[in-house]
């Protein structure tokens, strides 16, 4: 026994990191995830209640899996129907701890399951929160704004599918890989922009998704240290990042780039940041890999060591390539905001509204109005504004463009 | 002889449950009583369950999958095939050879094994 016993937050931690490998274990062993939720689950329980009596054990992932399997063999015994009865019993008696080799294999398996393509991206969020994350489902729901009980019935919905449509548990073959990939690094980063989007300061449950999809990303390139589209999309998390603390002013409101003080920056992730995208860069010499070319324009902006120093040139330059993997609007309209910054606002402005399909797109309009002003058309300029605020925002971003649209001459 | 397909519509329910034993009961009377007639057929699992296969640019293109059923209503059912296959990957990969694919989509449903 140690001679210093550990703490509730140090056990929890523990136990926190290991549970999506004992999950990803067991869901193999068993062939089935609520089964291996459930055994998972109590044996979460049991460490949190034996270890700060006893101390945290040599192997917790060993005791942890132990413990889990047991309770697997009780379940699956009490319900004498279930499915995966004769699969699972044979296999669960095997005392042999699993090498590091297969647990990493199960955890992968586990990623692929989650974000699997035939699972809506709603589905796939709430899996990798769930389940990769660990995050309870009352945890997972707050972060998300959904009602407890809907996070459920989706989650409910998505199991049922895994076993009933039997999508497979298995990593793809090499020749998927590459799609497949980008739908796991798809559904990260929307997990990390619902925490982003919505500002620190307004609502912290959901900036604890942009943690938890660091948390996921790193998971993947720990997993993966390989694979062009995981180091893409860590370096690109981390440099987006890297600005919380100076996205808002201390009275809360949301600082525009060009506003933020960048020695608030984080120079740490910076660092890691730039250093994955040179990783990633010279793995992907022949075909330009989506994160990572986001994840290099952000290395742009991080590295710049003021708004007017940015280098424009090589901002667009890079839209231009990601543009030849991943045209959407989106990326039109950001490159036509870069354009803006390099060869003035009427440039700028053509260019945004050649974008088409944009119309719901509150940022559309606030970048015309953004535009507008700078060309002095103050009446266009109110109106595009207007059109932004009809939309779907966050609070801090609706109130930024009020104060923009407040601060237009009369 | 002609063949025909006859395709069930009715509420979008999960037959396994036990509520739905005396209406599967009335299917298993109507089974026995057309068997003469019957070559094949099956319950499907509901509806949220399905996977929705498109093949983009014609045969051999993009294969994309998404989740739940055909919704659609400018195509109609034509026809389907009883594919055996070791899981939903394998079972999509060969949907996506099925002209339908790229001409329209396939709707990809597991059977239900009593």
């Amino acid at each position: 026994m140690p001679s210093v016993l550990p703490g509730d937050a140090a056990v929890a931690r523990v136990v926190r990191d290991e549970r999506a490998r004992i999950l990803a274990t067991l869901v193999r062993v068993t062939g089935s995830l609520d089964l291996a939720e459930d055994a998972t689950q109590d044996a979460a329980l049991r460490a949190l209640e034996c270890w700060p009596r006893d101390g945290v054990p040599d192997n917790p992932r060993a005791w942890l899996l132990v413990v889990a399997r047991r309770r697997a063999v009780d379940l699956i015994r009490r319900e004498a129907n279930r499915a995966v009865k004769e699969a699972a019993a044979v296999v669960l008696f095997d005392p042999e701890p699993e090498p590091p080799a297969t647990v990493r294999d199960d955890l992968l398996r586990l990623v692929f399951t989650c974000c699997h393509p035939a699972l809506s991206l709603d589905a796939q969020v709430a899996l990798a929160l769930r389940t990769l994350g660990g995050l309870s489902t009352a945890e997972a729901a707050r972060a998300l704004l959904l009602p407890e009980a809907t996070l459920a019935k989706r989650l409910t919905r998505a199991k049922q599918k895994i076993t009933r449509a039997r999508i497979p548990y298995r990593v793809p073959e090499a020749e998927e890989l590459p799609d497949r990939l980008t739908g796991v690094a798809t559904t990260v980063y929307l997990i990390f922009n619902e925490g982003y989007a919505a500002g620190a300061g307004e609502d912290l449950v959901r900036v604890a998704l942009a943690d938890e999809a660091l948390r996921l990303a790193r998971l993947l390139v720990e997993l993966m240290p390989d694979e062009p589209t995981v180091l893409g999309l860590l370096a690109l998390l981390l440099l987006q990042d890297s600005r919380r603390a100076a996205r808002t002013g201390p009275d809360g409101r949301l600082l525009l780039l060009a506003e933020q003080d960048r020695s608030r920056w984080d120079r740490a992730a910076i660092v890691a940041g730039v250093e994955l995208v040179g990783r990633a860069l010279r793995r992907t010499p022949d075909h330009p890999d989506r994160y990572v070319v986001q994840a290099a324009i952000a290395a742009c902006h991080a590295l710049a060591p003021a708004y007017d120093r940015t280098p424009w040139d090589a901002v667009v330059s890079w839209y231009d390539v990601l543009l030849t993997v991943h045209d959407t609007p989106v990326v039109r309209l950001n490159r036509a905001a870069a354009v803006a910054e390099r060869d003035g606002p009427g440039a700028g402005l053509a260019l945004v509204d050649a974008v088409a399909g944009l119309t719901g797109y509150p940022w559309w309009h606030a970048t015309r109005a953004e535009l507008l002003r700078r060309l002095d058309r103050p009446a266009e300029a109110a109106d595009a504004y207007d059109r932004a605020l009809a939309l779907e925002l966050s609070g801090p971003q609706a109130a930024h463009l009020r104060r923009r649209r407040a601060g237009l001459p009369a | 002889m002609p063949m025909y397909a006859a395709l069930i519509y009715s509420a979008d329910v999960d037959w396994t449950r036990p509520e739905y034993a005396e209406e599967m009961k009335e299917y298993n009377e109507f089974g026995a009583a057309a068997a003469a007639v019957i070559r094949g057929g099956n319950a499907l699992y509901q509806t949220s369950t399905a996977t929705t296969v498109r093949v983009s640019g014609g045969k051999g293109g993009d294969i994309l999958t998404t989740d739940g059923p055909y919704a659609e209503t400018k195509e109609a059912l034509t026809g389907f095939y009883l594919l055996e296959c070791a899981d939903l990957d394998e079972a999509v990969k060969v949907a996506a050879t099925i002209p339908a694919a790229w001409a329209g989509a396939v709707e990809v449903r597991p059977v239900i094994e009593f």
